[in-house]
């Protein structure tokens, strides 16, 4: 079992839920973080102030999933989440010791299968 | 008649009364070009908020100075068919004598069509909103102002072959709503649709920002429509009061439809129904009776809300739907005027219903013409521009958003990880090497 951690452009969010979609991956969180990821800074002006916008908007994706869908949803992530520009993302996987559907309690490798696998 | 008698006659006609209403009535219109720019910047998305928001402004700045410089004349100067003289170019001869028959200094009669071209122009921004290239838009809106809106209001208002012909129209049915209209869809289509139009739902970011937009709209409306009248007698009473009475009759048929459609009354429904209503009365507003204005609104609403349903379902990705709450909306109020003008409330002319059939070919002649030259001459003007500087943003910059792209603001900075750049740091603090 793995939580799959997606950072990714906030323009790219869709495509990554289509390409999730499509690898029949179900199960996902998304929250708005800021970040920084070694991409140029924007410079803004608001009246005589200049700066240096050091954070981006970046979009987090959670995904648990079984071992045999990690690779998928890392694939999809990556697929989708690409333009080839800094500042495109990361991904990281990390292993996951307890799983439990609230609805059922049902845990582990249940828990995080996805309901189309069933 | 000696030349200094004549201005001793016509400064003897100006009424303070009027002038007075006019003024107002022009500080209205030109407030409803920031309203505009709010109820556009609640309907797209957060990261275009500002940019939205300035193609109103940079109408104002634009359209202002086209006005007096060039399109004032061409629009009111002699009684050419198709196009005004060059003789108030640049202002001249328009002091403080009324134009004409008029009762208000021709400085306040240019000053109050001037913010009817600037809200036009600006108008038409909906069509390209959160993809087009602001500098772009600048040239095309400067280039408009003159080409377009100066010809149609010179058609409808300042003597042109329209207002030879018969063809009444109150307020700017012609030059404002079927103007922008029409001359939306053209942008549209030669622009081109966003890069994630019809593929991703692209939402409105702040639902009150439209209504609160929408009810400054409306509150100028009763300028836009009151002054047209050029004074403070009847028609302008006429027509502020139908302002009041369509746009509440366009809102109960919009609560309706929604209703029918899907079981719930939608807010930003309820603010476009505001615009419509508005549109519909416009051309109308000093011709009919109060009773007919609310069957306009009622009416009226109908066909301008299956554009809206159907819109979207296209292609053509007209962003904001200026076709359909100014272009047929406007085109609706033209014929319905043609139909139910009384001359008992109007001192004018008599509808079709009222025993003039030729009133209501006048007013389809309109309605027929000025969609045609508003579309083509649009299109062809664009293209023009087009090939001289990219009408659009790069797929980056428009993923980006316009607001850092063309303004490097954004909405809804929070100023987090934000580092302030001084002469001594230059910002040379804290910045990770992209190596």
């Amino acid at each position: 079992m793995k939580l799959v951690i997606g950072i990714v452009r906030p323009e790219k969010a869709n495509d990554v839920l289509e390409a999730l979609y499509r690898a029949e991956v179900r199960g996902v969180s998304i929250s708005r973080v800021e970040g920084h990821g070694g991409e140029l800074e924007r410079v803004e002006t608001y009246r005589g102030t200049t700066v240096k916008m050091g954070l981006s908007d970046k979009v987090r994706f959670e995904v648990a999933v079984s071992d045999e869908f990690t690779q998928p949803t890392v694939e999809a992530l990556r697929e989708g989440a690409r333009t080839g520009e800094v500042g495109d993302g990361k991904i990281f996987v990390v292993p996951l010791e307890q799983a439990v559907r609230i609805r059922t309690g049902e845990s582990a490798e249940a828990a995080v299968t996805p309901m189309a696998k069933k | 008649m000696s030349g200094a008698l004549h201005t001793v006659l016509a400064v003897a006609q100006i009424d303070t009364g009027d002038t007075a209403w006019m003024l107002a009535a022009t500080a209205l219109v030109l407030m409803m070009t920031f309203a505009l720019g709010l109820f556009y910047a609640g309907l797209v998305r957060a990261k275009n908020t500002l940019n939205t928001f300035m193609m109103c402004l940079a109408a104002i700045a634009i359209a202002a100075v086209t006005w007096a410089l060039l399109g004032y004349s061409l629009a009111f100067d002699g009684e050419g068919a198709l196009i005004g003289g060059l003789g108030h170019v640049g202002l001249s001869g328009v002091g403080f004598e009324p134009r004409g028959e008029g009762t208000i200094p021709q400085l306040v009669f240019m000053a109050f069509q001037g913010t009817f071209c600037i809200i036009t122009v600006a108008l038409i921004s909906g069509a390209v909103v959160e993809r087009m290239r602001f500098g772009a838009f600048m040239v095309f809106a400067a280039l408009w102002s003159v080409l377009v809106y100066a010809v149609l209001a010179h058609w409808a208002f300042g003597g042109g072959w329209l207002a030879a012909e018969g063809t009444l129209d109150f307020a700017g049915g012609i030059p404002v709503e079927m103007g922008s209209g029409f001359s939306a869809l053209a942008a549209a289509l030669v622009v081109g649709a966003r890069k994630d139009y019809g593929r991703q739902a692209l939402l409105p970011h702040n639902a009150v920002y439209v209504l609160v937009g929408a009810g400054l709209l409306w509150f100028g409306w009763f300028g836009f429509n009151g002054g047209s009248g050029l004074g403070a007698g009847n028609a302008s009473v006429l027509a502020f009061v139908n302002t009041l009475l369509t746009p509440a009759c366009a809102l109960l048929t919009w609560f309706a439809l929604d209703l029918i459609r899907g079981r719930r009354v939608t807010a930003i429904g309820a603010a476009t129904a505001i615009i419509v209503g508005c549109v519909l009365i416009t051309p109308a507003g000093g011709f009919i009776s109060p009773g007919w204005a609310m069957a306009l609104g009622f009416l009226g609403a109908l066909p301008c809300y299956a554009v809206i349903v159907w819109r979207p379902r296209t292609r053509v990705d007209e962003t904001l739907d200026v076709l359909a709450a100014h272009g047929v909306a406007g085109f609706t109020g033209i014929l319905f005027l043609g139909l139910v003008a009384q001359i008992g409330w109007n001192g004018v002319a008599d509808g079709l219903f009222y025993g003039d059939a030729g009133q209501f070919w006048s007013q389809a002649l309109a309605a027929a013409v000025t969609p045609a030259y508003a579309f083509v001459a649009t299109f062809v003007l664009l293209k023009l521009v087009g090939a001289v500087m990219p009408l659009r943003a790069s797929e980056h910059d428009e993923a980006v958003g316009m607001d850092i792209v063309y303004h490097g603001e954004e909405a809804y900075a929070s100023g987090e990880g934000a580092i302030l750049v001084t002469p001594e740091s230059d910002g040379e603090l804290l910045v990770a090497d992209p190596g």
